[in-house]
């Protein structure tokens, strides 16, 4: 294509436009619907910008009706910007997971989430007062680790308390998650009260609050959580998690009331359903206090219908700020799932190597993809994925660093 | 009050607003019984206004304009590029996602210079050839899908007009794919838009200083032009407003794209420029974004993996706030695979269910000897295994069964998917009139239900049936089966 000199172009155009309005002019005595194009066409020529439209103006005599062609803008138009705000009657409810030794407990430190007033990261609305946090999952028995993690876990691999203290004093956890797989009746079926023995000697390494995760047998899980719920009495350690199937079981009621008297949290767990969560959670109320309940929606990895829980987390937290007091309690994600994708660990072919680049990143995008939802804990695996995570939630929550200067000559720098 | 914020919101929409502006002579001529059913279908945005034959008629341009306002995007749909491996990006209708389908995935552009060589000239340079060819190359098959890359960004680093004329001629002869031209000096620019010629590129960028020459060469080049104003929200709506009278109308807006300590301004304008154009009714911002990962190189004192770990988050971060265009330098796979399925993954539909119908599948022509797996019904579990057993080739039957939409692991976990699940999806399925054989495959995630369910499987009248373990991943279905099936006749 060769391209017309600028001026001959739009003279064209303009030209063409006109003798169109024109010919409808000639038979304006025709009636009304004429009229009507007559003034739609007019509306259109004004939105033209236009000295352009002046040759073409002199070429054939305009009709009266036309506003006064305007000429180029030879300078910036300055006009002024201000944000789309919104005030919002909903807040997420603020949650302090663990005590201190003045509190009832024994943590040297407490961590609080929520609290959110805007949507996740609109600091030029409102910044959130808690920043979100990352709890470092560990196991109580030997579990099926991708290549990638195995690496920085061997020599803990199977001691949930020397974990966790790896955690906290290498990789920065702000609290810790220990899954008591072991009480699985299809795997080792381990007592609650050995369970509550890997939770005190949890308690003993570390010095951040708490997850306790079950093994995902409501009944087992009832059990267990209301032994460790006793043995850590005062911990305000969160039961992960508490779930309808509970409810069904006839054991919800049971182990939430005992969270209650020993001053425990809960999470309620639903899978990817806001009627359901906004159920439970009404369910939790009864018993448990509004500040220690927390909510799991369902992390599903990236790949493997991250979306669905993008939305119903983004869904969620609009719902709990527009009102919605059953979904005002802060929220966690399991972004550990995302090894679940075998994009994360599976030998793809050369092109995509490194694995051990892949997996984490893997890990890193569908954690990031929830904080942009509003996620306030995430319970995370790499090393790696949770350093970057670490960073980012940093950045995100202080403004005003932007520096043009550096980005400003991109486009010619020798990359 | 500007006319966006009383236009009805897209979902506010019914049937009955467009059908009324619909000509109402249910002449079938766009394939729908009725101007009702295209109606709906229409503010449904599965069928466009021109499917409607009569409405482009001269009597009808009245309705046709009052339509085409009603249902014209807060985000404008541009296109960039020519030919069927053109671009259309925007077309925004909503801001989040659950409110309706994203349209028109964000685009990714790979970045290539003016001082390249067009083939190495020392083993181991890089040279255009090999980048637009690793660009072009790029595909990684996800559920049945080829996930590729879009366009190319030529940067002119030398800033000298014959360079850039010769390479972008050369990228325009090695690619079909649309262009984006990097300079801030218009001379340079309408060197690389004559080699251009015909094939629509994006102007990248009109900025403070540069805006009217930059606008003469959109209007004399018919190019969309990119406004870049970093940091300055006001300067981006000054310079749009400007260039709109100036009469550029297809404009890409980018507010500028900082890595580490600038991420949250980066994050908030973004946010701010779209929530404007799609909540404040702010036409001045209702155009594409495009964001720019590739300024994570800019700090070269890092590793080299450090700065596309860098880039490849903040790519996902902009495609999840709002971005409609990313230039990025990375083409390895192991960064641009995680954005890739992302951006497939956020612009499928909402309201598409998170399950399959739990029933009984088939694959290629399977008869009495075929093997028998099963799954569950959550849909990318499914589609996952439905591709592997495509990609494998053979005969199989395929058991779904109904964990409410929950994947392998987590329905085991979670007792979605249990013996007793499993058997009834088993007899419910009829598979046992449809073999010869007694076995079962389940998902190697399910191993620990293995036991039980034979029991079960016996408890509701299937006798003798074995259950065998899979693998844990569908892709290893081919190597299982090579290995097991047809599985020894039982002791």
């Amino acid at each position: 294509m060769k391209a017309l000199p600028k001026e001959e172009k739009n003279k064209k155009n303009n030209v063409n436009q006109l003798a169109e309005l024109l010919n409808l002019l000639d038979f304006s005595g025709k009636g009304e619907i004429e009229f009507e194009d007559v003034d739609m066409q007019i509306g259109e020529l004004v939105l033209q910008p236009s000295a352009l439209a002046s040759a073409a103006l002199k070429a054939v005599k305009p009709p009266t009706v036309l506003a006064p062609p305007k000429a180029k803008p030879a300078k910036i138009l300055e006009v002024s910007f201000k944000p789309f705000t919104q005030e919002y009657p909903g807040k997420i409810r603020e949650v302090k997971l663990g005590a201190t030794r003045s509190e009832g407990g024994s943590r040297g430190k407490t961590i609080e989430v929520g609290g959110a007033t805007s949507p996740a990261f609109y600091l030029f609305e409102k910044a959130p007062p808690h920043p979100p946090v990352i709890a470092v999952d560990t196991f109580d028995m030997k579990v099926r680790l991708p290549k990638a993690i195995r690496t920085h876990v061997e020599e803990v691999w199977e001691d949930a308390a020397a974990w966790a203290k790896m955690g906290v004093d290498k990789w920065g956890a702000d609290l810790i998650s220990v899954h008591l797989l072991s009480t699985d009746p299809l795997i080792k079926d381990a007592k609650p009260a050995e369970a509550a023995k890997t939770v005190e000697e949890v308690l003993q390494a570390v010095d951040v609050p708490l997850i306790i995760g079950g093994c995902g047998d409501p009944k087992k899980d009832a059990e267990v959580f209301t032994k460790v719920a006793e043995v850590a009495e005062g911990e305000r350690v969160l039961l992960s998690s508490l779930t309808l199937d509970m409810g069904e079981a006839g054991v919800l009621e049971k182990v939430a009331k005992a969270a209650a008297k020993y001053g425990q949290l809960v999470l309620g767990f639903t899978a990817l359903d806001l009627n359901r969560a906004k159920e439970l959670n009404r369910k939790l109320q009864d018993d448990v206090a509004e500040d220690s309940i927390l909510m799991d929606l369902t992390t599903a990895a990236l790949g493997y219908g991250l979306e669905y829980s993008f939305t119903i987390h983004e869904r969620a937290r609009i719902a709990a700020l527009m009102g919605d007091s059953e979904l005002q309690h802060p929220v966690l994600a399991g972004t550990t799932n995302a090894w679940a994708a075998r994009e994360a660990w599976l030998k793809l072919g050369s092109e995509w190597e490194p694995r051990e680049l892949r997996g984490p990143i893997w890990e890193t995008t569908t954690a990031l993809t929830l904080l942009l939802a509003g996620v306030d804990i995430f319970m995370m695996m790499h090393p790696d994925a949770i350093r970057t995570m670490k960073k980012i939630k940093e950045q995100l929550m202080i403004r005003g660093n932007a520096k043009p200067e550096k980005i400003a000559s991109w486009v010619d720098a020798k990359i | 009050m500007s006319e966006r914020e009383i236009k009805k919101g897209v979902r506010g929409l019914s049937p009955i607003d467009a059908y009324t502006l619909l000509p109402r002579t249910n002449c079938k001529k766009c394939g729908e019984a009725n101007c009702m059913a295209f109606a709906a279908k229409l503010v449904n945005r599965e069928v466009s206004l021109e499917g409607c034959p009569p409405i482009l008629e001269k009597e009808h341009i009245k309705e046709y304009k009052k339509l085409e306002e009603m249902l014209a995007p807060a985000i404008k749909e541009i296109v960039i590029g020519a030919g069927d491996r053109a671009v259309k990006i925007g077309g925004k209708l909503v801001m989040y996602r659950h409110e309706f389908t994203y349209h028109n995935p964000i685009a990714l552009a790979f970045d290539v210079t003016d001082e390249m060589p067009a083939r190495p000239r020392f083993s181991g340079e890089e040279a255009l050839l090999d980048r637009v060819k690793k660009v072009e190359g790029f595909s990684y098959e996800y559920i049945g899908r080829e996930l590729k890359l879009d366009m190319i960004a030529v940067r002119s680093t030398s800033n000298d007009s014959t360079a850039f004329r010769s390479t972008v001629g050369t990228v325009t002869e090695l690619t079909e794919m649309p262009l984006i031209l990097c300079t801030f000096d218009p001379n340079v620019m309408e060197a690389g838009l004559v080699a251009a010629s015909g094939r629509r590129p994006l102007i990248y960028a009109a900025t403070k200083k540069n805006w009217k020459e930059m606008a003469d060469l959109a209007l004399m080049y018919d190019c969309p032009l990119t406004i870049f104003a970093p940091n300055d929200l006001s300067l981006l709506r000054s310079l749009s407003k400007t260039l709109m009278e100036y009469g550029v109308k297809d404009l890409v807006l980018d507010p500028g794209t900082f890595p580490d300590e600038g991420l949250s301004e980066t994050v908030n304008n973004f946010t701010m420029v779209r929530r404007n154009a799609c909540k404040g009714g702010d036409e001045l911002f209702g155009f594409p974004l495009i964001g720019t990962p590739i300024t994570a190189w800019l700090n070269g004192e890092e590793p080299k993996e450090m700065l596309a770990w860098k880039e490849a988050y903040l790519g996902s971060t902009l495609m999840t706030r709002y971005a409609d265009i990313l230039i990025m330098h990375s083409v390895d796979g192991w960064s641009q695979l995680p954005l890739v399925v992302w951006r497939f993954n956020i612009y499928t539909d909402p309201r598409k269910p998170v399950s399959v119908d739990p029933e009984l599948y088939t694959f290629g022509e399977p008869n009495e000897k075929s093997p028998v797996m099963l799954t569950t019904n959550y849909a990318l579990t499914y589609f996952t295994v439905e591709s592997d057993l495509k990609k494998f080739g053979g005969n199989y039957y395929l058991i779904v069964a109904d964990t409410e939409g929950i994947s392998v692991e987590s329905a085991v976990a979670g007792r979605y998917l249990t013996a007793e699940s499993i058997a009834e999806a088993v007899k419910n399925s009829g598979i046992a009139e449809k073999v010869g054989h007694k076995h079962l495959i389940i998902p190697g995630m399910a191993a620990r239900l293995s036991g039980e369910t034979e029991d079960e499987l016996k408890n509701i009248g299937l006798s003798g049936w074995h259950v065998m373990v899979g693998p844990r991943d569908s892709s290893g279905i081919g190597k299982f089966l090579d290995e097991k099936w047809p599985p020894k006749e039982e002791e």
